[in-house]
């Protein structure tokens, strides 16, 4: 049986990392190839990078980063953000990443998880959808709707229906992130976690609110994910890797437990 | 020195960089002369059977890597590298090298299991009980536990309950069973380390499983078959 996976998400603006709440007010808070090392050393299973620098002219920096990191953590990741294009993902895995996280430009496009799939295997395609809590309506069902850039802009789309169709077009894994959720660390949404987790039958990894660890158990119990991403729990130093997988082990999740190797 | 098979594999690029890590002096060839020159050979792989056997023969390096496992060098193949040695897949429906007999088989999702039906005649009281498995999903991808079943040098590191990383659709299946050394849970159990003498194969990323994985490309470079 595969073990649930503790994912961290390090958001990369010009080459540094920094932490969004509620996506507004970013400020830098180090080096993402440091703390990937970091948290690599402490047992992370995986490694999620989006990159959020504005500019296009510093999208090298990116790259740069990618490859570094690939030089040091012997660990999957994934790198988002910015990607438009079957090129730019190519550009992202030859540099060292296994897999390309899509989000808005597959939204706009959704050929783009068609073609990455094609090119590169399902496996390292990855359809990241930011999600707003409306009331329910004809074009909304599950009351759960699109939203892109970064939180701003509702797409009229339904939510569990764009997870269905991420699937039918090639995505291999969803992440499903609640902007309702993001930055408040009082727990993930666990209804749209589920609703979304039932629908596909790709993994689903759960983002946004997460602030205990009682609250990755209840997305990776009750939220029926595979895999639970965090961030700030992590990268002010509040929770060590290693703790939040022994309480999950505690309460009887597979987790992979690093104090195990030699 | 290491060779590195070079047949446009996905992770060919994430391995060397493990070995330049650990310090493991490695060379990167496609050049099927070089692959027969060789003292030690990782072949890696991220792809498809069918598309990994073609461009093996367009190189010529099928016959080079035969030959140099009739030679007694020792040979490291991991994940499609791990598949395409045994005879055949089910992949593309390919022929592949042959250095093992047997075949590279396709996950099948499991139906949620019913008790078996009983004898007539016999109480229920101790009849087998099933866990209902989970309805598996393909890929496999993910970090999963790795039991040794048969000890080997390469995995003589390893505990119990130690996890490796897979993304795979497919899984091998040598015709002796002996040739297995590891199996993995996934709605059953299934072979994840198989070899013969100087050839060994994992269906795990070994370049991404973190420190266990990294201990099997060292015991590699220091392995005397």
């Amino acid at each position: 049986m595969l073990s649930k996976r503790i994912i961290s998400c390090l958001d990369v603006r010009d080459g540094k990392l920094a932490k969004s709440v509620k996506f507004v007010d970013t400020k830098d808070i180090g080096d993402p190839v440091a703390k990937a090392r970091e948290y690599y050393e402490q047992g992370l299973d995986e490694l999620v990078f989006y990159d959020i620098t504005a500019s296009s002219e510093n999208r090298g920096i990116m790259l740069d980063v990618v490859s570094r990191v690939a030089e040091q953590v012997f660990i999957p990741f994934s790198v988002g953000g910015g990607l438009r294009t079957v090129e730019d993902c190519s550009r992202v895995l030859l540099a060292g990443a296994e897999k390309v996280n899509v989000n808005s430009a597959a939204v706009k496009n959704p050929g783009l998880i068609a073609e990455a799939s094609k090119a590169f295997g399902a496996q390292a395609v990855v359809l990241s959808m930011d999600v707003l809590k409306v009331p329910k309506s004809a074009p909304i069902p599950s009351g759960y709707e699109i939203v892109i850039n970064g939180g701003r802009t509702p797409m009229g789309l339904d939510a569990i229906e764009w997870a269905k169709r991420g699937e039918g077009l090639g995505a291999g894994e969803l992440v499903v992130n609640s902007i309702d959720a993001d930055g408040t660390k009082e727990g993930y949404e666990l209804t749209l976690t589920r609703l979304v987790a039932e629908a596909v039958s790709i993994p689903v990894i759960a983002s946004g609110g997460g602030g205990k660890p009682e609250h990755l158990y209840d997305v990776l119990t009750e939220g029926k994910a595979d895999a639970a991403l965090i961030a700030s729990m992590l990268h002010f130093g509040e929770y060590m890797v290693g703790e939040i997988k022994e309480y999950l082990a505690g309460r009887g999740l597979k987790i992979r437990m690093m104090k195990d190797e030699r | 020195m290491i060779t590195l098979v070079d047949y446009k594999a996905g992770n060919l690029t994430s391995v060397r960089r493990a070995l330049e890590h650990l310090g493991i002096p490695c060379q990167i060839t496609a050049d099927p002369s070089v692959v027969r020159r060789a003292d030690k050979i990782i072949f890696p792989g991220v792809g498809a059977a069918g598309a990994a056997m073609g461009i093996l023969k367009e190189r010529g390096l099928d016959a080079a890597l035969k030959e140099s496992f009739a030679a007694g060098i020792p040979i490291l193949g991991i994940c499609i590298g791990c598949q395409i040695i045994l005879e055949h897949s089910e992949e593309d429906n390919t022929d592949c090298l042959g250095l093992l007999a047997g075949e590279t088989i396709r996950f099948r999702p499991q139906p949620p299991s019913s008790p078996p039906p009983l004898p007539a005649g016999e109480g229920d009281s101790d009849s087998p009980h099933r866990m209902e498995r989970e309805r598996i999903k393909i890929p496999h991808m993910g970090w999963n536990a790795v039991s040794v079943t048969r000890p080997h040098p390469l995995l003589a590191h390893l505990r119990p309950g130690n996890e490796f990383y897979f993304v795979h659709s497919f899984y091998p299946q040598p015709a002796d069973v002996s040739q297995i050394y590891a199996t993995s849970d996934y709605g059953g159990e299934f072979p994840v380390a198989i070899g013969k003498d100087n050839l060994f194969a994992v269906q795990f990323h070994t370049e991404k499983s973190g420190k266990v994985g990294l201990k099997v490309l060292e015991n590699f470079a220091s392995w005397k078959t």
